[in-house]
């Protein structure tokens, strides 16, 4: 189960948006995430939506795969959407049953929720789907690098975000196998009240803790043996220079940023909160 | 009085793109008492199969009757079934998380319902049955060496009072010495009890030297099955799956190979002993 | 040349008790003095327990002797200054192949040491193919360390191990927790690369069977070399090993019986060629 979750993994393929540069993703990311709510019009809905689908393509990252990514966060869209459709108010009331009144404020509201959240998990899975979580810790440490001046460990904080996410897979299946042991020895996991339930996962908790520590240990010491020694003096295997196609990336994104923002200029602007 | 598999199938993640067939068409019957060896590379449905015993795993499609009793019926009692059948996996002692090892070989019957007296009482047999010294029944478990620690893991399965015991590579890390003192304890209990004891292992000369009968697996399908002698008398067949003979049936079948008459069945190196003086004094 | 050289090597650590207070000591290595020459091959026997995964620490500048000497290369692993030195020159691998490997693709795994001691990125480039070639991974470059075997887990931290370009690589247990095609895996590897690149091996193991191309053998038990020599002297002590909680191959532990019963074959039989030899001999 937990194994099926697609989001934050990375998709091997040899595609344009693989070979980019992190730093061009992770900025383009943030800056498609930010075009999402500077306007809410059909016309901007339509050039951000052309803008996504030319990205999977160039991606080469199967649709399949993208929108199983999505599959996690059903319930989050459902009662977002929900609330939207039932509680906005608005001069026009299409449905209303019981207590519950839908209008087209409401309607609309909800539709434009929708995909605001579906192309923020897209467009956020199709950044970690094509690179690699070095790759984007090494964009990371670069974008904030500066911030080494105000004595902020930026290189040790990369370095920490790449183990773990080295070590999530493991762990996972590790947490398994420990399930599967004590439920083998009897371990109810399912009944009982909260109470409990947060008892009964004190027989997993506690290997896996041992477990993550002894992994650490062992992890550490393997680093220090290899002649580790924090970020100074330290070179890089793929160290990061904008290249030609990184360049057109940004100017691309320039293009469509400028687009949204025009379109956001010619219909009322709004930025909601959830 | 036995565990029966009838045409069982197993399929990993039905209808995805990681769609595996883990296990196809096994049929098996292990009878109360037996020591059977289960052999197989990683990958080869071993571990899958043994998952299915306790109905860890549900399979996909067939049978699995346990004292006649299909487990896959509605309302079959999956937790007596576990405490019947109880399974040690590999690295057993990652699952330990007590503070002192008899509370938490105490956890197996706690689950079951008995009360803390019986508990202790299981747990005090368990912890006998695998030779733990009794001095460090109030010590952390995390303190012990690894192979104390593995006993005392395979206790807290025993303390269940299992009729059924299956150990996943159960001497998996450990050194020699301590291999054959867990080994020699299993094959004490079996004697002891009269429990069936079903042992995974990589290694062909321990399965030589404790088992009764022999399993071999090989890309989710069973491959060979009979008593040792029989099975190793198939290693050529082994070997173009990556599996292997034990050294002595090697060294028998060159000296039968130089014209020496001798029986290239044997198995361990007792046989294989006997066997050579035989041929010498003959 | 002495690679590697003790002198009266001793290691303690502080035994606590439940509150963590120090209630004494434990020596894990007690007055070890071993000599291993440039380009040998030396396995380094012991139960668990016995102190030689802690020696092989030593060797790395992982811990750094209580007592006596340690030098690696000509430096004495107590100099702070020759610390990166001694850890590029003996370069470790360890049980556990899952802990050891940082990199979230394979190559940028094998170019993790690299990095850290400076080698610009071309060269880096050149060593982690080099690398990944000589332990025959290369195809595997982009993958994910999590989809591979044990063995291959192996051999991909072999490769990180020779990307730093040491003269000695210890393997504390490498195929400890691999299964039998993984463990010839991984021992496959190790002797090619002593082959092919003059580099010293020290391989700590209590598998026998790893043992017999060995040069030397050092049998420890609770922080002593107790026993030294060759494979065969190694193994001619059958009822020794044992004392010491390990055991011979089957083929030894065959002619060692059948000698006890009065055949008349030559002591530490290694392979099974030797025996059926041994045996038609006497036929």
């Amino acid at each position: 189960m937990i194994r099926d979750i697609t989001i934050g993994q990375y998709y091997p393929a040899n595609s344009i948006l693989h070979r980019l540069d992190p730093r061009v993703k992770i900025v383009c990311t943030l800056l498609f995430l930010i075009s999402l709510f500077l306007q809410k019009s059909i016309l901007g809905y339509v050039v951000a939506t052309l803008f996504l689908v030319i990205v999977i393509r160039e991606s080469k990252v199967p649709f399949k795969f993208i929108v199983k990514g999505l599959k996690p966060i059903i319930l989050l869209l459902l009662i977002t959407v929900g609330f939207n459709l039932f509680l906005t108010d608005g001069p026009v009331v299409l449905v209303k049953f019981w207590i519950f009144r839908i209008t087209d404020t409401g309607l609309e509201t909800a539709v434009y929720m929708a995909i605001r959240l579906m192309y923020l998990i897209i467009g956020s899975s199709l950044m970690t789907f094509t690179t690699t979580p070095n790759e984007l810790t090494d964009g990371i440490e670069k974008l904030l690098h500066p911030l080494n001046k105000i004595k902020v460990p930026v290189h040790e904080i990369a370095m920490m975000m790449s183990i773990a996410l080295r070590f999530i897979p493991i762990l996972l299946e590790e947490t398994d196998k420990i399930m599967k042991a004590q439920i083998a020895r009897g371990a109810d996991l399912e009944s009982g009240n909260i109470i409990q339930k947060a008892k009964s996962m004190i027989p997993i908790l506690v290997p896996l803790f041992v477990s993550a520590f002894r992994r650490a240990n062992d992890l550490a010491m393997a680093m220090e043996s290899r002649c580790y020694r924090g970020g100074d003096g330290r070179t890089k295997m793929k160290p990061l220079v904008y290249k030609s196609r990184d360049r057109m990336a940004y100017a691309a994104m320039i293009v469509y940023m400028v687009l949204i923002v025009v379109i956001g200029r010619f219909v009322p602007f709004h930025i909601w909160i959830f | 009085m036995s565990i029966r598999l009838e045409h069982l199938n197993y399929i990993y993640n039905p209808g995805t793109a990681y769609e595996r067939q883990a296990l196809t068409d096994i049929n098996l019957e292990i009878p109360q008492g037996q020591f059977v060896g289960v052999i197989g590379h990683t990958g080869s449905g071993k571990s899958t199969m043994i998952q299915h015993l306790n109905g860890l795993i549900r399979a996909t499609s067939g049978k699995l009757y346990y004292e006649d009793q299909n487990i896959y019926d509605e309302n079959y009692d999956m937790k007596k079934l576990r405490s019947q059948v109880g399974l040690v996996f590999q690295y057993p002692e990652h699952q330990l998380f007590e503070v002192d090892v008899i509370t938490d070989v105490c956890f197996g019957p706690k689950n079951q319902g008995f009360s803390p007296e019986e508990c202790r009482k299981r747990a005090k047999e368990a912890l006998e049955l695998v030779g733990f010294p009794e001095k460090y029944y109030e010590q952390s478990p995390f303190d012990l060496s690894g192979g104390q620690k593995r006993r005392v893991a395979i206790a807290g399965v025993l303390a269940m009072q299992p009729k059924v015991l299956v150990l996943d590579e159960p001497t998996a890390g450990l050194d020699p010495r301590g291999r054959d003192e867990i080994l020699d304890q299993i094959a004490l209990l079996h004697e002891k009890t009269g429990l069936t004891v079903i042992l995974v292992s990589h290694s062909m000369e321990d399965i030589a030297k404790y088992v009764d009968r022999i399993v071999v697996m090989n890309q989710g399908e069973k491959m060979l099955d009979g008593v040792p002698r029989e099975v190793f008398s198939h290693y050529k067949e082994l070997e173009k799956v990556g599996l292997a003979a034990p050294q002595v049936t090697y060294i028998m079948h060159a000296l039968a190979e130089k014209g020496m008459k001798v029986d290239t069945d044997v198995t361990t190196i007792q046989e294989a002993a006997d066997e050579i003086m035989r041929h010498f004094h003959d | 040349m002495e690679m590697i050289q003790t002198e009266d090597l001793v290691f303690e650590y502080d035994k606590h008790d439940e509150e963590g207070n120090v209630i004494g000591k434990n020596t894990a290595i007690d007055g070890v003095n071993i000599d291993i020459e440039q380009g040998s091959f030396v396995a380094i026997l012991g139960h668990n327990g016995s102190g030689k995964s802690t020696l092989a620490k030593h060797i790395n500048a992982i811990l750094v002797p209580s007592g006596g000497t340690m030098w690696v290369d000509g430096s004495d692993t107590k100099d702070p200054d020759k610390l990166w030195d001694v850890r590029q020159t003996a370069g470790m691998v360890f049980q556990n192949p899952d802990n050891q490997i940082i990199g979230t693709i394979v190559e940028e795994d094998v170019g993790f040491g690299p990095e850290n001691l400076g080698v610009p990125t071309e060269d880096i480039w050149t060593r982690v193919e080099e690398s990944l070639r000589s332990v025959g991974m290369l195809e595997y470059r982009h993958h994910s360390p999590n989809k591979l075997s044990g063995g291959q887990k192996q051999r991909v931290a072999i490769a990180g191990v020779i990307a730093m370009r040491p003269k000695c690589i210890v393997l504390d247990e490498p195929t400890a927790m691999l299964d039998p095609n993984g463990r010839r895996e991984v021992l496959r590897t190790v002797e090619e690369l002593r082959k092919k690149e003059n580099v010293t091996v020290i391989l700590i193991t209590h598998y026998m069977e790893e043992v017999i191309d060995a040069d030397k053998v050092c049998v420890m038990d609770s922080g002593h070399v107790v026993m030294e020599g060759t494979p065969r002297e190694i193994f001619s002590r059958v009822d020794e090993l044992k004392k010491y909680r390990l055991d011979v191959p089957q083929v030894t532990m065959l002619a060692d019986e059948l000698q006890s019963r009065g055949l008349d074959i030559p002591s530490g039989i290694l392979r099974t060629e030797e025996l059926v030899e041994a045996l038609c001999q006497l036929d």
